[in-house]
């Protein structure tokens, strides 16, 4: 009996999806996201009102990939949005995502930041940036000096499995290789004030709060706490630090990118292309230079206030995709040092 | 509860015949046996395709993780779960007694309010007491204040984020799965036996030892069980707190360095590992029965406490409510209200509520059902075959939710595939994913991630009564169903009334499988609060999280008022 009135159900739902699929799916965009919803609605709202093109989004934070892949040739994911370069790759190598060749993509992001087969794009990039206590006598670091004793308990930063940190390890190993990379962690390991853990803005809160007088963490949370978005009370975490560019010796500084990708089976592929080349627009890249703090990919669009306010940046040479391979090592050397423990 | 009129069953020794059961030759027995084994078969599924995913091989992993993880991780995984059993198996069972075996002023309240730390997630109480406790934070501020200094440099406490930390936190909000059973115990089990006991003279403290104690062991292992594997899926309040167990050795293993194989393999040895442990806890106690008449009991008097005796027994029962929370709940409020005088009252989060409290109620109606018929089935047939059943049937919740959550995804993700294309092939349309697409596949991941919950409590209800009465419904000429209709689901509407709350809640809080599964532009309370969260706008996700810990409260008041009429009647 309730078998067959499950069946029957599950029939009545497939059917009422059927006709409202068939009737609007040309206004339509699928959006599956790691990235924050709450960063990327400005955008996508200015998206809708340029092209009259609704977009349903569902907002992952794990296991995107994973989805994706299970749904296979039904899936209605039309792009596929995430933070990390190495997020981005992965789709790429579990067949995920499809080529695009868009002269727009081409002219706005500088090749280094997509895929050799444009299989992927940055949207934006975000630097691996040094908070220091407002009071502090330091004007420049290099990340290896991140190991120097005289740091001794005086380090703040989060999991050193996070991918924000994963990625600049894998980038420190690009530079110096896998042995140095483990003593260098180690030294780190040892200067931390507590254990490695939290979020990027608990690094100034903890500065704030006398637990550290450095952390690592990412260029555009300081914006949001400074600017007051995220508080009064993060306004006073953002401003009890100042920001340092940190660069490797004889490099530049470690950044990472947002990206996004077209899916494999996006059944709304022009729709999906358009939402691309929107993003890199002057007027998207501004939002997110502006509503984000992040670095725009595209040249000419301006940094925010507070932003550009860090100083010039160098961004390191080493090529994303070169730093993306050294990923699983970097993750299990944090292990090996036991750099959360 | 049987209403006094009905006749009563002789009081039957505390065993009973190896031939328990039913024999299932009329069809009303089939078709018992058939569901149970087709829902441990919907549990099943899951753990299927993850061990398909395992089987794909993960190079190197174990070497990596005996060497480099695993020593750590464990210790940290055992030291934790130690120090939480023993945390909530004291405050839970201590509660339990005080509220039964006492009386003073506060009392009737307290026995319901000893249930809110219920509706607040792991990762809130953690978040909340970080801020709490943070030398930034009001607690710290108020001890400098007090001691003269005037900066964190100066002065400051030790760090909430540690392994101590983390177990009092945990232990906090979890105690009520323990609280719960053993007081259900206490008042329908303990009672009469109490109460001769205490007629032949032995001490209260005794009674409590010897008698009281022993008598609830069944309740207290189901709801240390229970709190353990809470504790062991736990990963946001791990996290913040930096405690690192092996759940978030899986988790590294699976998003950080992106091996699915090695993560389900993990996970797949630690669900060898609790269903081992909890073999043992059953087979250490296999040659006792837990039954006695189920006969109308009288009230368990409970000693009067008055003045100063009564303060502090009204304290000490405050104690974990106070911390467990309020505190949390407090601070929430306070944090929500300077969100909603800045931003007022989002439509979307009156949406999100409808959504969690619809969702979760769908779940649970399905969980309890789903629940009741494998106990009921174990019960009436107990063969090997239907106990095996049982006990797959509970494997969802002894897995980290995130992990499950991939393995439903390929189950369902599969079925929605294979519908998809018949559909194309014999009638030209395509339906999408239609179980994804509806949000079916929440309820499926609920339903085998938290059947565990349902079985189990159902199972210690049904335990309490005795076999007789089974023989007694038979030889009236009652089938299998008309007895569980007229005999074990009026007896045991108590537990049953708990395992509903206990799931509902657990719905609600519900995040990992939540986030990977849900349809397009649908959101709960708990991925709000979530996303939120991964802003940093915090005072937003206060609000979500004061929604949450609201929409929790309504199945605690309404399992208190179940609560009363049963003492009532």
């Amino acid at each position: 009996m309730t078998q067959s009135t499950h069946l029957t159900r599950a029939i009545l739902a497939g059917a009422a999806m059927i006709a409202g699929a068939g009737a609007v799916s040309a206004d339509e965009l699928n959006l599956y996201t790691s990235r924050e919803p709450g960063l990327i609605e400005p955008l996508l709202a200015a998206f809708t009102e340029a092209t009259g093109t609704t977009v349903n989004t569902v907002f992952l934070k794990d296991g995107m990939a994973e989805r994706v892949a299970a749904e296979g040739e039904a899936s209605p994911a039309d792009v596929l949005m995430a933070v990390d370069v190495g997020n981005m790759v992965d789709l790429v190598e579990k067949g995920l995502t499809q080529p695009v060749e868009s002269e727009v993509l081409a002219a706005a992001i500088p090749e280094n930041l997509r895929d050799p087969g444009n299989q992927w794009f940055a949207l934006s990039t975000r630097a691996r940036v040094v908070y220091a206590a407002r009071d502090l006598e330091l004007q420049a670091i290099t990340y290896e000096e991140l190991a120097d004793p005289k740091w001794k308990g005086r380090l703040c930063i989060r999991s050193g499995q996070h991918p924000y940190n994963t990625g600049l390890f894998s980038a420190y190993m690009a530079h110096h290789g896998a042995e140095a990379t483990e003593t260098w962690l180690q030294g780190v390991k040892a200067n931390l004030a507590r254990q490695a853990g939290g979020g990027d803005r608990d690094g100034a809160r903890d500065i704030l709060g006398g637990i550290c007088d450095i952390a690592v963490a990412n260029s555009y949370y300081v914006g949001r706490m400074v600017s007051g978005d995220g508080g009064d009370e993060q306004k006073a975490w953002g401003d009890a630090i100042k920001v340092i560019l940190p660069t490797f010796e004889g490099g530049g500084t470690h950044v990472n990118i947002s990206g996004a990708a077209v899916a494999k089976n996006a059944p709304n592929r022009d729709e999906a292309v358009a939402l691309l080349e929107f993003l890199v627009s002057d007027e998207a890249q501004k939002i997110y230079a502006e509503a984000n703090y992040e670095h725009p990919v595209k040249a000419g669009v301006p940094l925010d206030p507070i932003v550009a306010g860090f100083g010039n940046m160098t961004v390191d040479s080493v090529p994303l995709t070169e730093i993306v391979t050294y990923r699983k090592q970097a993750s299990e050397l944090v292990d090996k040092v036991g750099f959360d423990n | 509860m049987v209403s006094p009129d009905e006749p009563h069953a002789p009081a039957p020794p505390l065993a009973a015949s190896p031939a328990d059961g039913f024999r299932p030759s009329r069809f009303g027995g089939r078709v018992w046996i058939i569901l149970c084994f087709a829902i441990s078969g919907l549990v099943l599924l899951p753990v299927l395709a993850l061990l398909w995913q395992a089987m794909r091989g993960s190079d190197g992993l174990w070497s990596h993780l005996a060497a480099n993880v695993l020593p750590h991780a464990i210790s940290q995984t055992v030291t934790l779960l130690a120090g939480v059993g023993v945390l909530v198996a004291v405050i839970g069972t201590g509660c339990a007694w005080l509220v039964t075996a006492y009386d003073f002023r506060g009392r009737r309240v307290l026995e319901w309010a000893l249930l809110l730390p219920l509706s607040v997630p792991t990762y809130i109480v953690a978040y909340a007491y970080l801020d709490l406790l943070h030398p930034l934070g009001p607690v710290q501020g108020l001890v400098r204040a007090m001691l003269g200094y005037d900066s964190p440099r100066e002065f400051r406490l030790p760090d909430i984020r540690s392994m101590t930390g983390a177990i009092i936190l945990l232990s906090l909000v979890l105690y009520p799965y323990v609280y719960l059973p053993v007081r259900a115990m206490f008042m329908t089990q303990a009672a009469n036996l109490v109460e001769v006991s205490r007629a032949l003279g032995t001490t209260r403290g005794q009674v409590f030892r010897r008698v009281a104690l022993p008598l609830a062991r069944p309740a207290i292992a189901v709801g240390v069980s229970l709190a353990l594997m809470e504790t062991l899926n736990d990963i946001g309040a791990s996290e913040f707190l930096g405690v690192r167990s092996l759940t978030i050795s899986v988790y590294t293993t699976w998003v950080t360095r992106s091996d699915l194989p090695g993560a389900a393999q993990i996970s797949l040895a630690m669900l060898v590992l609790v269903v081992a442990l909890i073999s043992f806890e059953r087979w250490a106690r296999r040659r006792q029965r837990y039954s006695t008449s189920a006969q109308r009991h009288r009230r368990f008097a409970p000693r009067r406490l008055r003045g100063g005796a009564g303060m502090i027994a009204l304290g000490l029962g405050a104690l974990p409510v106070v911390l467990g929370f309020l505190t949390p709940a407090l601070f929430l409020a306070t944090e929500a209200w300077r969100r909603f005088r800045f931003a007022g009252l989002s439509d979307s989060l009156i949406v999100e509520a409808r959504n969690t409290f619809l969702l979760a109620a769908i779940a649970t109606f399905a969980v309890l059902a789903c629940g009741i018929t494998v106990a009921y089935a174990a019960r009436a047939f107990p063969r090997r075959g239907v106990l095996i059943a049982q006990r797959v049937a509970t494997l969802g919740y002894a897995m980290p939710g995130t992990v499950l959550a991939i393995g439903i995804l390929v189950v369902v993700a599969g079925l929605d595939r294979w519908i998809d294309s018949t559909a194309q092939r014999w009638f030209g349309v395509s339906t999408g994913l239609i179980f994804i697409g509806s949000g079916a596949a929440l309820g499926y991941a609920y339903l085998a991630r938290f059947l565990a919950i349902s079985v189990g409590s159902v199972e210690a209800g049904f335990s309490r009564i005795s076999q007789s009465y089974d023989h007694a419904a038979r030889t009236l000429g009652k089938g299998v169903t008309g007895t569980l209709w007229q005999v074990h689901l009026p007896l045991s509407h108590g537990a049953i009334a708990a395992a509903g709350l206990l799931v509902f809640v657990d719905c609600m809080k519900e995040l990992s499988a939540t986030l990977l599964l849900r349809p397009l532009n649908f959101e709960t309370l708990a991925t709000h609060l979530y996303a939120e969260a991964a802003r940093g706008t915090y005072e937003d996700a206060a609000l979500a999280a004061l929604a949450i810990v609201l929409v929790g409260l309504l199945p605690v008041m309404l399992l208190a008022r179940v609560g009363r009429a049963a003492d009532r009647t």
